[in-house]
């Protein structure tokens, strides 16, 4: 309890700070505002921690402000002051109340490093999702839905999450500060991490370790929703509702078919070969495309197709600037925005 | 040494053109002086560049989504200012400083292997020109200054050759900073003047003493890793791929084995600084000495133990996690020791406010919140949250710019008048001292916010939703101030050379050896072999003594063999050969680049040369004789 008033009163020291630097803006994607137990205690910890140091600051700063104020030379002074060597008894106080404090902060620290480790029981039913990091996207896979999607991670509200990190080519971070802090995805290696939201909304998030030319632009959002509207979700995206309804729609099927099926599939069509990029099953009912980078509407998505080496440079995705015409990504456009859930 | 001859020294002099002679005497010079200029006046360049790079940032960084600079090159950008600011402009500051002063405060001549100084100098600017000739040859390494695996090693991930000049370039210089770390840790152990034990030596000996330890100990892993790389880039190994039997993480681990001592190698001389600066200006003994010198060691040996802390996301699990985190954080105590015991030697003193004091001070303050930031960032389950944030990048600022670029900077102030003669302005200085000090504070303090926030570090832009766009401004206001403070020490440099009061021997009232000779000192440091009397040579002679260093009863037996006039001193020939061996080096690492068989056998030979030449040329050096009633 006593933690989580802290918790809260960092929080406020670092927005009225903030507000004193003149930002007054919204931070979501902010430490400070924890949607989950994790976020919680890591933000608890960072706030101990800020307490124990500034109590350290203050007995510096202020001694040698003292120091400065009081021992400046003054006009008129003559000799030199008496030379002290040392003093066996503040040598060992400055040495044994700093390891004091630091044994102190050692002890906490090893307990929550543990408990943050300890994987929730198999009673609790966490939901299982692999993320895997690829240049420079995220993909989400439930294995217990047969459910791939990227970009955004849609979980449960309070349900433990389980995630399974992985990585599809370099070292990415997968990090939504409003759930937790950071856990690096290692080519070769699967990481887990235990994550749980206890309020709906939507978290953004990104990349944070350095995974090439366009790192800047590897962001994600997790989506926290009522356990009705997860499994509408869920239900959706197993049951997709693929089919082109117009005839540029269907124009658009083929095209995707000869130019776009090698890398991407889609649930409940015959695209299901391509894995290099983002799955895009019910793509025309999510709110961002590309991470964020762009809206998804139909001027975005012919700019994506048309020009994605110039939105993320050095991408995967190749530009259909030369491949497409003007007609055929407004053919395209209009199948992807067709893609809903069912 | 086979052939020891009496050859007079062999190095041509261009007697027809003063200027080329000049040049070239530089360009051959053995004198630990002379070197430790060029070392600073080459970093200060590199300190340029790498500014400017920061600059550069700072303005894409200066409002959300900006289009001025692309990712591209901005990942070149902070490779770049990491790798040169490391590498190229703080260590050599550091090393500088240790070449000009280590000699005249322990009271010998030069340092053990003169040649060999030169050398690591030459391989040194070798380094840096071959890792900013990247700029021009097409790209610059893109990876980050720890240069990340499996990203570092090319292929579809990461294309293009800016990472072989990453790995060639810092292998060269790895050779040349191990035989410097060798060199000083010689010269400090077996060259100190007659009296000096090592509890005696100047708090700058010390740093630089265990400073020398750590290159000795930290850079060898990390030639293992350029080499691992090497091969993974030219040869197409799988050392760091998860696919082909290797590892992406043992990069990691071998780039922090060496990265967190490195730490060290640049911050302890930053401490040695320090703790010959305020005992000056405080009129006052370095108030427990003995204990500064354990926290020292103690730091060192810390050091190694500590790696992992740059990791604790790659998934080691709680056990590894908690172990490093508590090492970690046991660094914070022999940390505090130094500065509790900076402020004692401050308390009851008669404290001088000049420029360099005013560095040392602010040094203080801004490195207290370094180390503070650097204690949070030891707890695993907060650096979660850290890691890899702006928090990140606001403490590394503030450990290696409020820490280790200010006690720089009140070495350059202390210092400076010692090697040119010249007192620098001290108007100057206090403008260059607050613009400094709240260009810094405006830069890199609201990035501990941007962190908090949610900003990754090596980003190159933000999206404007993130609420990150006022502190980004701040900061980069912040870099504007600060520019203009760096750029005002310059320019201090340049109107002191000219207008600065001369220093005299002793401009401070010091303590230690150096400001008993002339300023500058001459080609022989030393008249005589002082002897030493006590910690602080000087300061204890003005007490107990008439206030000069009295010279050692030694005759310099072995040399008063009739051919030499009473009295001369016997000195280290110039040579050009450590310039043969960086032009042999340098050519074979630019023919790896670009796959040229035959030029870098070539370039491996004429290095081969060098050696050999130096292996079997017994130099016989030359005799100076001091001046009459010169010290």
């Amino acid at each position: 309890m006593t933690r989580r008033i802290r918790s809260k009163a960092l929080a406020c020291v670092g927005m009225l700070a903030a507000v004193a630097l003149g930002a007054c803006a919204r931070h979501p994607q902010s430490v400070f505002r924890p949607a989950g137990p994790v976020a919680r205690m890591e933000l608890g910890l960072m706030a101990t921690s800020l307490w124990i140091m500034i109590g350290v600051f203050v007995v510096v700063a202020g001694a040698l402000l003292y120091v400065i104020a009081r021992f400046r030379e003054r006009k008129g002074q003559e000799g030199i002051p008496p030379q002290v060597e040392g003093s066996h008894i503040l040598e060992v106080l400055w040495t044994g109340i700093p390891i004091i404090l630091v044994a102190l902060l050692t002890v906490l620290t090893v307990r929550t490093t543990f408990a943050l480790a300890k994987p929730p029981a198999s009673s609790q039913h966490p939901l299982q999702i692999t993320v895997v990091g690829h240049q420079w996207w995220w993909e989400f896979k439930y294995p217990q839905y047969g459910i791939v999607t990227a970009d955004t991670m849609h979980i449960p509200v309070n349900r433990k999450i389980e995630l399974s990190l992985q990585s599809a080519d370099v070292l990415h971070s997968f990090w939504i500060p409003a759930l937790g802090g950071k856990e690096d995805t290692v080519p070769g290696q699967t990481n887990l991490l235990w994550l749980e939201a206890t309020r709906t909304g939507t978290f953004p998030g990104q990349c944070a370790e350095f995974c090439g030319t366009s790192h800047s632009l590897m962001r994600m959002y997790a989506v926290s929703q009522s356990p009705t509207a997860f499994s509408t979700w869920v239900h959706g995206m197993q049951h997709p509702n693929s089919a082109p309804k117009t005839k540029l729609a269907k124009q658009g099927m083929q095209i995707f078919a000869t130019n776009c099926a090698l890398c991407h599939s889609i649930g409940g069509t015959p695209f299901t070969k391509g894995t290099l990029g983002p799955n895009l099953t019910g793509l025309g009912n999510r709110r961002v495309i590309v991470g964020g980078a762009l809206q998804n509407n139909t001027q975005d998505i012919i700019y994506w197709v048309h020009d994605a080496q110039h939105i993320m440079p050095d991408t995967i995705m190749p530009n259909f600037s030369t491949l497409l015409t003007p007609s055929q990504l407004q053919a395209v456009a209009a199948y992807l925005e067709g893609l809903k859930r069912g | 040494m086979a052939a020891i001859s009496e050859r007079m020294p062999r190095v041509r002099s261009e007697a027809g053109n003063p200027a080329l002679a000049n040049i070239w005497s530089w360009m051959t010079t053995v004198d630990h002086k002379r070197i430790g200029i060029l070392y600073l006046f080459s970093a200060m360049l590199f300190f340029l560049l790498g500014g400017t790079e920061a600059f550069l940032m700072r303005l894409q960084l200066m409002r959300p989504d900006n289009t001025l600079i692309s990712q591209t090159l901005f990942n070149q950008l902070f490779t770049m200012h990491g790798v040169t600011m490391i590498f190229l402009a703080v260590m050599p500051l550091s090393i500088g400083f240790i070449n000009y002063m280590v000699p005249l405060m322990i009271g010998a001549r030069d340092v053990a292997f003169p040649r060999l100084n030169a050398l690591s100098f030459w391989l040194f600017l070798a380094r840096g020109l071959m890792l900013n000739s990247s700029w021009l040859l097409g790209q610059a390494p893109n990876a980050g200054w720890y240069n990340y695996a499996p990203i570092n090693t090319g292929g579809v991930f990461n294309p293009g050759i800016g990472i072989d000049f990453y790995v060639l370039g810092l292998q060269i210089a790895g050779i040349g900073t191990l035989l410097g770390g060798v060199n000083f840790l010689v010269t400090i152990l077996n060259m100190r003047a007659p009296g000096m034990s090592l509890m005696r030596a100047p708090m700058f000996v010390w740093t630089a003493l265990i400073t020398s330890i750590l290159i000795v100990f930290a850079f060898p892993p990390f030639t293992i890793n350029l080499v691992l790389l090497m091969m993974d880039r030219l040869y197409h190994t799988g050392f760091f791929s998860a696919t082909r039997g290797g590892n992406v993480l043992l990069w990691q681990q071998l780039f922090w084995i060496f990265g967190h001592p490195e730490v060290y190698i640049l911050i302890l001389p930053a401490f040695g600084i320090i703790s010959e600066v305020i005992p000056t200006f405080s009129r006052k003994v370095l108030f427990g000495y003995s204990s500064m010198v354990f926290a020292t060691v103690v730091i060192a040996f810390l050091a190694f133990m500590v790696w992992s802390h740059h990791m604790f996301t790659v998934g080691f699990g709680a056990v590894v996690n908690s172990v490093f985190a508590a090492t970690s954080m046991a660094i914070a105590v022999p940390t505090g020791v130094k500065i509790f015991n900076w402020i004692a030697t401050m308390w009851g003193g008669r404290l001088r406010f000049t420029t360099a004091m005013l560095y040392a001070v602010g040094f203080l303050f801004t490195f207290v919140i370094g180390g503070i930031s650097g204690v949070m960032l030891a707890v695993p389950p907060a650096d979660y949250q850290y890691n890899d944030s702006y928090f990140l990048v606001a403490h590394i600022h503030y450990v290696l710019v409020g820490g280790a670029l200010f006690a720089l900077f009140a070495a350059a102030y202390y210092w400076v008048p010692k090697i040119t003669g010249r007192l620098l302005s001290e108007k100057i200085g206090k403008w260059n001292f607050w613009l400094v000090m709240i260009g810094f504070n405006a830069a890199f303090f609201p990035m501990h916010f941007l962190g908090l926030y949610g900003m990754p570090r090596r980003v190159a832009t933000y999206p404007p939703g993130l609420g990150l766009a006022s502190l980004n401004l701040l900061s980069t206001v912040g870099v504007f101030v600060l520019t203009i403070g760096v750029l005002l020490f310059l320019y201090n440099l340049q109107y002191s050379r000219r207008h600065g009061a001369p220093a005299g021997s002793d401009p401070w009232d010091a303590r230690t050896l150096e400001w008993s000779i002339p300023s500058p000192p001459p080609d022989y440091n030393f008249t005589k072999v002082p002897l030493v009397r006590g910690r602080d040579p000087l300061w204890v002679e003005k007490r107990i003594g008439d206030g000069t260093v009295p010279a050692a009863e030694m005759e310099e037996a072995h040399h008063g063999d009739g051919h030499h006039p009473q009295g001369a001193i016997h000195m280290p020939s110039p040579s050009a050969l450590p310039l043969v061996i960086t032009g042999g080096l340098l050519l074979a690492a630019y023919s790896a680049l670009y796959k040229s068989d035959l030029t870098a056998i070539l370039g491996i030979l004429v290095a081969f040369y060098g050696v050999f030449r130096w292996m079997y040329d017994g130099d016989p050096g030359f005799h100076v004789v001091p001046k009459e009633g010169a010290r």
